[in-house]
């Protein structure tokens, strides 16, 4: 069981390392879009640090949204994922294993470059820190539930404007408690009960996900 | 014992039950709605507070439960399909979810009319009003998800997958939702109280809920009647039926 796993994780790590360029979109797009939002709304530093959390968070959200279709898409057009299952892989280890990729691939650079963004928004050092504490428990919730609705709608034509769809509204919990814990670090207030209900969240979808993920993917090759 | 369930699964049966089920449910729809109208809008008294606004709760209220109920349905009837491979148990399923989405959406825009006198807003990030968005937005992604694909079968067991996924996470998003809420307290707008509600509007609402109940019933065999010709247009019996 652990062995395929760590297997599989290699390859979907090797695969990615392969297409250089194609991780650094996700990031890219955090950085671009948190910062049109100075710009947008307003470049006074009070009220910067006020929307800081939110931003942060939808941005993050977006960009992991972006990045399904690099681990699923194409292993699903060149025949790759077909072939995994073909050779007895089970499908909730496809779907945990490339989660756990995808976190490591698009979570972790997004993780690092969020306190640099948190000093742009003029938050304080606590709330840097609880960004990075949220998006660290917050994002492989987000790799695991996005992975079903990438998995529905592999066969599709343009299943991208689909796949938000279907899977923004399911990020919503994750969102609400991410953004509210840095809401609560950011004016001195006690974040554990939030960090705690993300974690919950994420023991929940680890779960529960790899076996929608792994029906959805069933469906799909047939 | 079990042969009512097999029954169910075929079409034909289906279509012949809900053929004769309608002829019932049809006429005591109608009456259901004419007796509560008529409680709700002459018989029962105006709200101390909100004078006739209140009425709006005997159209708001059946909606938002029946949206949440025809969620239910499609999901479970979606797991039917997908765990006994039940095509009837799939139609019942796409069938409910259009006509949840309707109620969903009329939950919301009484919900909004009767916001604007009581609260003074059309609309405010309520807990329980944005989580029925949420739900709009579920119900949405159901039917995009149903419609993209071509072949009827996989477009039934996706959705069926979602609908099941939407409704282990409906109550999380409801939960989350709310506290979210009692976080941002202190706003200028408490949530609306419910009176311990007069026996007059009780009577009317219940009635009201039952009606919607009904209509939600009609409404729904309707359309899986429509379902029903349309997939199996091939077969016999239907051929026979449209020629006739």
């Amino acid at each position: 069981m652990s062995q395929p796993i760590g297997l599989l994780i290699r390859r979907e790590l090797a695969v990615v390392i392969k297409s250089r360029s194609e991780f650094i979109y996700p990031l890219a797009f955090f950085v671009i879009v948190t910062s049109l939002f100075p710009l947008a709304v307003t470049p006074d530093p009070v009220q910067l640090a006020f929307i800081a959390p939110g931003v942060i968070w939808v941005a993050a959200l977006l960009s992991i949204l972006m990045s399904f279709n690099g681990f699923y898409q194409q292993d699903y057009d060149e025949g790759g994922l077909e072939q995994l299952l073909i050779s007895g892989v089970s499908g909730t280890n496809i779907v945990l294993s490339k989660s756990i990729a995808n976190w490591i691939v698009t979570g972790l650079p997004l993780i690092l470059i969020a306190p640099v963004l948190g000093v742009l928004f003029n938050m304080n050092p606590t709330a840097n820190l609880v960004t990075m504490l949220s998006l660290l428990i917050g994002i492989p919730s987000l790799c695991l539930i996005g992975s079903i609705g990438m998995c529905l709608t592999l066969g599709l034509r343009n299943g991208g404007v689909l796949l938000t769809l279907l899977v923004l509204p399911l990020f919503i919990p994750v969102l609400i408690f991410g953004a509210s814990a840095v809401q609560a670090a950011s004016t001195g207030l006690n974040f554990s009960g939030q960090l705690a209900i993300l974690l919950a969240l994420l023991i929940f979808s680890l779960l529960l996900a790899p076996f929608a993920g792994a029906a959805a993917i069933k469906v799909s090759i047939e | 014992m079990w042969t009512w369930f097999f029954q169910l699964a075929s079409p034909r049966w289906f279509y012949q039950t809900a053929n004769r089920l309608l002829a019932w449910l049809r006429p005591l729809t109608l009456v259901l709605f004419l007796v509560g109208l008529y409680l709700g809008l002459l018989f029962s008294p105006a709200d101390y507070q909100q004078g006739n606004t209140v009425r709006i709760m005997y159209v708001h209220v059946p909606a938002a439960y029946l949206s949440m109920f025809a969620y239910v349905v499609m999901a479970v009837s979606g797991a039917i399909g997908i765990i006994w491979r039940m095509k009837m148990a799939h139609m019942v399923s796409v069938s409910c979810a259009p006509v949840g989405a309707i109620f969903t959406l009329l939950a919301l825009l009484t919900g909004g009319i009767w916001g604007k006198p009581t609260w003074g807003t059309y609309w405010e990030w309520d807990a329980r009003m944005t989580s029925e968005l949420i739900l709009l937005f579920l119900y949405l992604g159901y039917m995009a998800l149903h419609s993209a694909f071509d072949d009827k079968k996989t477009a039934d067991r996706a959705a069926a997958i979602l609908a099941i996924v939407g409704i282990v996470n409906i109550p999380i998003i409801h939960f989350s939702v709310e506290w979210w809420n009692t976080l941002h307290q202190g706003a200028t707008l408490s949530k609306f109280e419910k009176p311990s509600i007069d026996a007059d509007m009780l009577k009317a609402l219940l009635t009201m809920i039952l009606a919607f109940q009904l209509y939600f019933f009609v409404a729904l065999l309707q359309r899986i009647k429509a379902e029903i010709l349309e997939r199996e247009k091939l077969s016999g019996w239907v051929q026979k039926l449209v020629s006739d």
